[in-house]
């Protein structure tokens, strides 16, 4: 009895598992296989087998001045890198500011940084661009990178993962061997951090990637686009008159470096969402 | 000693605030002021009509009025749908899927793989992925294509052509995108559980919908509590999907438009004192919700267990 009901407990879980997976993966085989089809294979209906216009398509895309998709995929680089070094460093740095020292603020800057952890950015969207208007920032890469030198959920993290993986020992003997404090950082504590800075380093590469709304309302030049945004304009007036061709193979370009890395790092990334972060 | 020590402390602390000087300049500079900024401009008439800019005057509290009396309410109804259209299948999904994929019982081919495969969207632009979804539900789109050719359908679905149809969708893609995630994070939480308490209540004779209901449920609570206020502070700040998958306008009827969007639309227009109201308006919701956050953040005894051990504690000694 008990081991019959098990059985069908498994195959259940199988036939929910399996529905739920062909969910996910399906919308993006249309998407790689409507990319390697031409404008008039599409218009003639959908097949599931992959057309020859992969390369045609390709060149079409890169070679439309209407949108420089390859320049957005460098401004879309420059930006998500520079975000995930900042974004590390610096909350690394702060993390171990807080952690390893004692002074008179010091529990009062944690309890500000958790009151803000989950402080949507939009709130602040107008001021934001009114400053950096202000500033001579606008239309440029700028102001999508410095600002996340403060990202309050990243800094949690990190502190987090202090508490469980750095001896306060460590950093005394480090002290005591004649080591300056902010080598002693550089030197021994990001080493030991490098497990957490991999996967955040992820994350912030990955959601800089995707960040839409600030970078939409920042740049207003076609060259310093990134790619969200140029994906945005697809959805414009003339969508009609486009190539379909055209549009499925620039959302494949759009998404599928992500897709590539996160099958690359899947089994890292996977342990690494709730790695340090979680409350129990 | 005890002086060396403070001494030490002392000598210290300046490291401290070095350490952190960056991320509180940084946030002043590019969260603070811009706040107090945006909170300035909501009490100002202050608008761009054609090229001509309008003000600021100072008008008090009227962009509050005017926003309360415009489609405001409208708007929050609609962003709140189309969260609870997303979160409500997320969060049982992803409790079913949690409890399985914990279930030592349980023998599953292949977890590794659906745990990444339904962790994958998660990861996707979502912008691109509102325009790959506009294209596959269009009118003559493959979805309809297939659905036709297989005769479940006889003629084309006009998905964003009604509200049941755009709001489904957009909820569909939230969904997508987050399922994964909370299983994950629920998954760590059910492995958080002492296995003792499951193999006690095996030997009683308790069925899995019993362990379910009367053990996981109970103590992965906190987290379903966190996950749901986090998920409400994303479902506010929802616009990439419906933005791109409406053009901006919502349709139909602006029944996907979302409070995000609206603002979107405000910033574009340069319509500086609604927006700045509007932002005030979303700034205290988050407010709200970043309390909730930071109380279970920073509660030291989330679950209630210590201190019901405490209170248990007195009455066995009283």
């Amino acid at each position: 009895m008990q081991e019959k009901r098990s059985h069908g407990r498994e195959i259940l879980a199988h036939v929910v598992l399996i529905i739920l997976a062909f969910l996910c993966l399906f919308f993006f085989y249309i998407l790689i296989i409507n990319a390697t089809r031409s404008h008039a294979q599409l218009q003639l209906g959908f097949s599931a087998l992959p057309g020859s216009s992969l390369v045609t398509n390709f060149k079409n895309v890169i070679n439309d001045p209407a949108i420089p998709i390859l320049r957005g995929v460098l401004n879309s680089l420059i930006v998500s890198g520079c975000c995930a070094a900042i974004v590390t460093y610096f909350s690394a740095l702060t993390a171990y500011g807080i952690y390893a020292y004692d002074f008179r603020l010091k529990k009062a800057a944690f309890t500000f940084i958790m009151a803000i952890l989950v402080m949507p950015t939009q709130v602040t969207a107008l001021g934001f661009l009114r400053l950096i208007t202000n500033m001579g920032m606008d239309d440029s890469l700028l102001p999508l990178i410095i600002p996340s030198i403060a990202s309050p959920a990243v800094f949690y993290f990190m502190h987090s993962y202090m508490q469980s993986s750095l001896p306060k020992d460590l950093i005394e003997a480090a002290r005591i061997d004649g080591s300056m404090e902010f080598s002693t950082f550089n030197r021994i504590v990001l080493p030991i951090m490098k497990p957490a800075i991999a996967v955040q380093a992820i994350f912030t590469f990955v959601g800089s990637w995707n960040n839409y709304f600030i970078p939409a309302l920042v740049i207003t030049s076609k060259n310093k686009q990134t790619l969200p945004i140029m994906i945005a304009t697809l959805r414009g007036a003339d969508y009609m008159n486009f190539d379909m061709g055209k549009i499925y193979m620039m959302i494949t370009i759009a998404i599928v470096p992500i897709i590539i890395i996160y099958l690359l790092l899947s089994k890292f990334i996977v342990e690494g969402v709730t790695l340090g972060g979680v409350k129990e | 000693m005890q002086n060396q020590k403070k001494l030490k402390t002392v000598s210290y602390a300046k490291w401290g605030y070095l350490f952190i000087l960056p991320f509180f300049l940084s946030y002043a500079i590019f969260s603070l002021i811009p706040l107090a900024d945006t909170i300035r401009n909501s009490f100002y008439e202050y608008y761009a009509f054609g090229l001509k800019t309008v003000g600021p005057n100072w008008t008090g509290l009227s962009n509050y009025i005017s926003l309360l009396s415009s489609d405001l309410p409208k708007y929050a109804w609609n962003t709140f749908v189309m969260w609870i259209l997303g979160f409500v299948p997320q969060i049982v999904v992803a409790l079913v899927l949690a409890s399985w994929f914990t279930d030592a019982r349980l023998k599953i081919r292949g977890k590794q793989f659906f745990k990444v495969v339904i962790y994958l969207p998660n990861l996707i632009m979502a912008s691109a992925f509102a325009m790959l979804f506009f294209a596959l539900f269009s009118n003559a789109g493959p979805i309809n294509n297939i659905l036709l050719n297989m005769g479940v359908i006889g003629e084309a679905i006009r998905f964003m052509e009604s509200t049941l149809g755009a709001r489904t969708l957009v909820g569909l893609m939230n969904f997508l995108m987050w399922f994964g995630n909370t299983t994950i994070m629920l998954m760590a939480a059910i492995m958080g559980i002492n296995p003792s308490i499951f193999e006690a209540a095996e030997l009683d004779g308790c069925t899995h919908l019993q362990k379910f209901f009367k053990i996981t449920l109970p103590q992965i609570k906190p987290l379903l509590t966190y996950t749901l206020i986090t998920s409400l502070i994303g479902g506010l700040q929802m616009f990439d999907v419906p933005q791109i998958l409406t053009g901006g306008k919502g349709a139909p009827d602006r029944t996907t438009m979302t409070l995000i969007m609206y603002l979107n639309k405000h910033l574009q227009a340069k319509n500086y004192g609604i927006a700045g109201a509007l932002s005030v308006f979303l700034f205290i919701i988050s407010a709200i919700l970043c309390w909730f956050v930071f109380k279970m953040n920073t509660d030291p005894d989330p679950d209630g267990s210590k201190s019901a051990a405490k209170r248990a504690k007195k009455g066995g000694n009283a």
